[in-house]
Parts: structure tokens; C-alpha cells; sequence
């Protein structure tokens, strides 16, 4: 239990240290850049 | 003649307040145009199409194939993270309160016609969705992001979700007739998806999520890890299979990579062995805490 407690906490750091650095990437800006776009790919015409 | 009114489930109403914060965006539907806002940036758990008019956030999974198609230039720290958060906090729980589409699906089941059960045939049909996220959600992406041809595999070909709440809204608003007249041989095989999705949800429980849904796929691989959802407290539980008998997903045991975590199978447990927890907390059930503490089954 203990175990799985520190592995659930170390992924939890490593999630948000990837959602850091995705900001800091710009990653962030390319899911709101295609979200601001009517999505031709998910109505199928693109 | 009994009068007497059916209270919706808990479940119900979050699913349906979900559902609706998701596509809060009203005005969206009445100018047939999609919400551009910042927020957008942020995905919601579940599967939602951000080309739905009143979306106000993104759609991890569109997010998370556009992101692999960029991997190229850009790694996909972002959207990794988010849904590492997601399937850590809630797993399948989203699965099962917070997904619009699986709300849909569980309101067209409720159409009295004759049910396909669950089987062995079904159990194994079930592992299709783990192939799909390969194929669409990883491969098909990857293999084109090297050619610099973003190509979200599963939004083009597959996803209803995306068919229904954005090109069937979108089309069927009186501005949109460019949308309308764009639509080709692609949107024929999309709205045909659609449908026969729709038709087997009436039939057979939550056909996409237990034998297409790529996001309910990933967030079952987390499954054992989420901190909110239905626990077994093995003390108290015989092994006598009333939850996995009264389950409409293909779980081998409760609060597997199947469960969608909805509960039904508490008040039927006649040991009282199952909760939904959030770590210690019981929210829901009453587990008998002096024979020990919970523990996931699995």
C-alpha cells in the first residue's frame, strides 16, 4: 500500500511537471489554437 | 395508477450538470458558431468535442492526437500531463459521471427494446478500444507528423462524438450552409459511424465506451492507480459475483480496467464490501471498517 501511495505521489509531481512544462513549451497554446478552429476533422469535411 | 416520481440518480444529475458546464457556451448554439475563449486551452475530462458550439474547453483526446501530430517540432508535455492528472485523480470515473457521451448512451439504452447481455464474445470485443488507441490515437498521428501531415486518426475517421456535437450542430444552423456544402464522401462514412454507433447503444450498454472509446481506454490503464472510485474491501467480500453479475460493462472484477466506477453495484454487494472512496474517505456504501481497511480488489 505504501508502495503504491509513492507511486501514485511520484506521478502526480510528474503530471504536473509535464503540465508546467508544456505551458512553458507552448503547448498549451497549440490545444487553444486548434480548439478556437471549427475542427474539420471532427465533423468530416477535412 | 401510481403517480409516484422517480428520483434521478446522483449519478444522473452530475452526468447531465457536466454535460452542461462542458457546453455552457449557449450563445454558441443560437449563432452556430464555436466559443474562442482563452479557457479553451484547458481540457475537460471527458469526451467532448471542442467543435461543439457551446464547448468552452478542449477535448483531451482531439488535443492529445494533435498533439502527437506535432511531436515533431514540439513534445507533447502538455496534454500528457493533463490526462496523467485525470487518470490519476479520477480514472474511469470520468467514464462514468462525467461524460456527455456516455450519458447519451445510457439514455438510449433506456429505449424498452429487446438487450444484447454481456458474454465472453463481448469481453473480448472489448479489448478492440485499446487497438484503436494504438492505431488512431498514436500510430496514425505519428506516422504522418513525421511527414508534417497533421492527421488526427481517430476525429477523422471514427469519433461520433465529434460527428454529433460538432458537424450535426454545426450543419444544422441556418449561417452555417459552407459547412453544409464542404460535407463529402468523409462525412457520409462519419454520420454512418454515428448512427450505427447510436443504433447499438440502444441494444447493447454503452457500445462505444466498452468496444471504441480510446480516452476510456487510457484511463483504464490507470485504472489500479485512481484515487476516486468503487473499492472492494476483501475482508468482507465472499467471491459470490453479484457485482460483476448486475454490471453492464465486461469487468472481471469490480473496479477493473472495464468498471466506469457508477456505483450500481454497492447496495447490491450482500456483504456491504463495496464503497466509492476518494482514498480513505468513504463517500459512498457502508463498509464494515472493523474488519480492516479498504482495499482495491484488483
Amino acid at each position: 500500500m505504501r508502495k503504491k501511495n509513492l507511486i501514485f505521489a511520484l506521478l502526480i509531481i510528474v503530471s504536473v511537471g509535464f503540465i508546467v512544462l508544456g505551458i512553458v513549451n507552448g503547448g498549451a497554446l497549440d490545444v487553444l489554437a486548434k480548439a478556437v478552429r471549427i475542427c474539420s476533422e471532427c465533423i468530416g469535411i477535412g | 395508477m401510481d403517480r409516484t416520481v422517480k428520483k434521478p440518480l446522483t449519478r444522473r444529475l452530475i452526468q447531465l450538470y457536466s454535460a452542461l458546464l462542458y457546453n455552457a457556451h449557449l450563445k454558441g448554439f443560437t449563432e452556430g458558431k464555436i466559443y474562442t475563449g482563452n479557457i479553451k486551452s484547458v481540457c475537460v475530462p471527458g469526451l467532448n468535442c471542442y467543435s461543439c458550439p457551446g464547448a468552452i474547453a478542449a477535448c483531451p483526446l482531439g488535443s492529445l492526437q494533435n498533439a502527437v501530430s506535432a511531436s515533431a517540432d514540439r513534445p507533447a508535455f502538455y496534454i500528457v500531463g493533463i490526462l496523467l492528472l485525470f487518470a490519476l485523480l479520477l480514472g474511469r470515473v470520468v467514464c462514468g459521471f462525467l461524460c456527455p457521451f456516455g450519458l447519451i448512451q445510457e439514455l438510449l439504452h433506456k429505449i424498452p427494446t429487446k438487450k444484447l447481455k454481456k458474454s465472453k464474445l463481448t469481453r473480448k470485443l472489448s479489448y478492440t478500444k485499446y487497438a484503436i488507441l494504438a492505431v488512431f490515437v498514436f500510430l496514425i498521428p505519428a506516422y504522418f507528423a513525421f511527414r508534417r501531415l497533421p492527421l488526427p486518426g481517430f476525429c477523422k475517421y471514427i469519433c461520433p462524438a465529434g460527428t454529433l456535437e460538432g458537424a450535426v450542430l454545426l450543419m444544422l444552423h441556418p449561417n452555417n450552409g459552407d459547412l453544409r456544402a464542404m460535407a463529402g464522401s468523409l462525412f457520409v462514412w462519419k454520420f454512418a459511424v454515428l448512427i450505427a454507433m447510436l443504433v447499438a447503444c440502444v441494444f447493447i450498454f454503452r457500445a462505444f465506451c466498452r468496444f471504441v472509446c480510446p480516452l476510456g481506454a487510457l484511463y483504464g490503464l490507470m485504472s489500479r492507480l485512481a484515487l476516486i472510485g468503487v473499492k472492494v474491501d476483501k475482508g468482507n467480500c465472499t467471491d459470490c459475483g453479484a457485482c460483476v453479475r448486475v454490471c453492464g460493462m465486461d469487468i472481471a472484477s469490480v473496479g477493473d480496467h472495464e468498471c466506469v466506477h457508477c456505483g450500481d453495484c454497492i447496495d447490491i454487494c450482500p456483504t456491504k464490501a463495496i464503497t466509492f472512496s476518494a482514498g480513505k474517505i468513504v463517500l459512498r456504501g457502508s463498509a464494515i471498517k472493523e474488519r480492516g481497511h479498504l482495499n482495491e480488489k484488483q
